[in-house]
């Protein structure tokens, strides 16, 4: 095999920019979906059903014969609602969770560890039928369960960059000039922790998305009125032999935003490793 | 080694025991009376108060999941509502689908990540890596679910080599059960492989930089045996974690793939049991996956424990 030349090209600013590009088309759809749609996306044209993709309609069109263009793009608000939605209730209760037991300590670490270990049992998906079970399926229950699902890695991310750090000397230097606990950490130590956690976050939105897509197709997600990529694909199904489009295009859709979240996640990672 | 052991299967335990806590306590969060949930608006107050019986809703909570839990630790699961019949023997049911499935995909993205992963990292600075790299990157990004679909359109809707979905039982065909599990094996194990892949690689770059492998090409040591005695085995720790993980993250995929094969397994169980609200299916189910994530993790620490001592003493 050739040896791939030494400067030059390197496949992390690659991966950076990839990542930037596949999300950034992403967030445009999204909010291209708000001003303007090629059709009403839950409009029915029997005129159309399982078009291949045309000048009309150009990804083609469902068994309802509505658009899959205008449906993809309506899928990305899904999509990047959930996702975002998700990992904010993750970063927040685990940053939290994190930052007491690291900074704490003794028994609170030990309850708050426990209870991380039990909330690595419930993966997104388990989680999820829990809370469809007690409440009922919908795109709340998705979000909190995926949310829910993903606290422990941040948890113990913080908690980790908290214990690094508690005992250098700028802390300790802060606790002598008498600063509370609470402005220490907020100004000295989740500074710190800040790195990893956009990487992690960027990496838990792939995950959530996917999370998020599983779920909708399963019916315990998005309603299944509103066009997202797992509805999409869930009701693909059935017509899959007469036409491949309204299953290829949600699907191809998740793969880019997967794609792109763990890119970016992956690029920062290795931007901000000091060991690189 | 003992102590080591002791003391993981402690913690282990007590997050089982936590994790029904959990199961248990959802339940109880479910607004209503879940006898009436269960039975529907038309229910007359009598079957209501039947059923409220059978559930033990007239017992106080902390009795009930002590008797729950009592039971559980007997195989006794309760009965399922839906189907009339006790939850274990339904659940052991389902799982002749569900364990094939998962231990298969499991074992072929082992079969094909492990591998690839050394190729990758020994290869590193050749056009192999990035290939190797990016090829993986790409296929942990597709869902599961969709490959499975596409793998329907592929081999049993175009080509008609594989059946689309459906379960044959072992016993009954040994050769259309295989043909019945080929394909949704392959959906989960691929986007498996391609995670355990990069996992792979990254803990074989690791071993491979350090000092005693340089040591060990310096004094004369073959690249394979290099490669193969030294580097492996101390990357196994990293990969037997790999292998637990992919169990687990195979397990719960199943619940996904299970409905797009239409596969009778323990997912499809689940998914009926929360549309017809069958509580104490679904307590049963989840405390199993639950438990089964847990246990691998377990397994996992104990056999980290035995390849490296450094662990177990620590």
């Amino acid at each position: 095999m050739r040896r791939a030349s030494g400067g030059g090209f390197s496949l992390g600013r690659l991966n950076l920019y990839l990542g930037v590009l596949f999300i950034g088309v992403l967030v445009l759809a999204a909010l291209v979906s708000f001003v303007w749609l090629p059709y009403d996306p839950q409009a029915m044209n029997f005129a159309s059903q399982l078009a291949k993709p045309s000048l009309a309609h150009p990804l083609g069109a469902d068994h309802f014969g509505r658009d899959l263009l205008s449906r993809v793009l309506m899928g990305a608000r899904s999509a990047l609602y959930v996702g975002f939605t998700a990992v904010g209730i993750a970063l927040s209760v685990g940053t939290l969770l994190g930052a007491l037991a690291g900074y704490v300590g003794g028994f609170l670490d030990e309850v708050v560890m426990r209870l991380v270990d039990v909330a690595y049992a419930f993966p997104a998906i388990l989680m999820a039928l829990l809370l469809a079970a007690v409440f009922q399926p919908g795109t709340l229950t998705a979000m909190t369960a995926i949310g829910i699902a993903t606290v422990p890695i941040f948890a113990r991310i913080v908690r980790a960059s908290v214990l690094a750090i508690k005992e250098r000397e700028f802390v300790e230097a802060g606790r002598a000039l008498g600063m509370r606990s609470p402005r220490i950490l907020l100004r000295h130590v989740l500074p710190n922790a800040l790195g990893p956690l956009i990487v992690q976050a960027s990496l838990s939105l792939a995950v959530a998305v996917l999370a998020e897509a599983a779920l909708s197709f399963l019916g315990l997600g998005t309603p299944p009125d509103v066009p997202s990529w797992g509805n999409m694909l869930r009701e693909s199904q059935s017509f899959m032999s007469m036409s491949p489009w309204p299953a290829l295009v949600p699907g191809l859709a998740i793969v880019w935003t997967v794609l792109g979240f763990s890119l970016l996640g992956d690029a920062l990672r290795d931007l901000w490793d000091p060991r690189n | 080694m003992f102590g080591f052991v002791v003391r993981r299967f402690l913690t282990a335990l007590l997050t089982i025991l936590l994790a029904s806590v959990v199961v248990f306590s959802a339940m109880l969060a479910v607004p209503g009376d879940p006898a009436a949930i269960i039975l529907g608006i038309n229910a007359t107050p009598e079957a209501r108060e039947v059923l409220s019986r059978k559930l033990g809703l007239d017992v106080p909570p902390v009795q009930r999941y002590v008797q729950w839990l009592g039971g559980v630790a007997k195989g006794d699961f309760g009965e399922s509502i839906n189907y009339q019949r006790p939850v274990g023997p339904l659940i052991a049911d389902r799982l002749r689908v569900s364990v094939p499935l998962t231990v298969g995909a499991a074992l072929l993205a082992c079969l094909i990540a492990i591998p690839l992963g050394i190729f990758a990292a020994v290869r590193k600075g050749t056009a192999w890596d990035p290939l190797i790299t990016s090829l993986s990157q790409l296929g942990a990004a597709v869902p599961s679910f969709w490959l499975g679909l596409l793998l329907i359109l592929f081999f049993a809707v175009e080509r008609r080599l594989l059946p689309a979905g459906g379960f044959t039982p072992f016993g009954q065909d040994p050769a259309a059960w295989a043909r019945s599990l080929a394909l949704p094996v392959l959906a989960l194990a691929l986007g498996q492989a391609a995670v355990m892949t990069r996992m792979t690689r990254a803990a074989m770059l690791e071993v491979l930089n350090q000092d005693f492998v340089r040591t060990a090409r310096a004094k004369g040591v073959a690249r394979r045996a290099v490669v193969l005695k030294h580097a492996l085995r101390n990357a196994m720790v990293t990969i037997i974690t790999i292998l637990g993980l992919s169990l687990s993250n195979v397990f719960i995929g199943s619940i996904v793939i299970e409905q797009v094969f239409a596969l009778p397994g323990l997912g499809r169980l689940a998914l009926t049991a929360i549309g017809t609200r069958d509580f104490p299916l679904l307590q049963g189910e989840i405390l199993i996956y639950a438990a089964t994530i847990v246990t691998l993790g377990f397994l996992v620490d104990i056999s980290y424990g035995l390849l490296d001592p450094r662990i177990r003493y620590s």
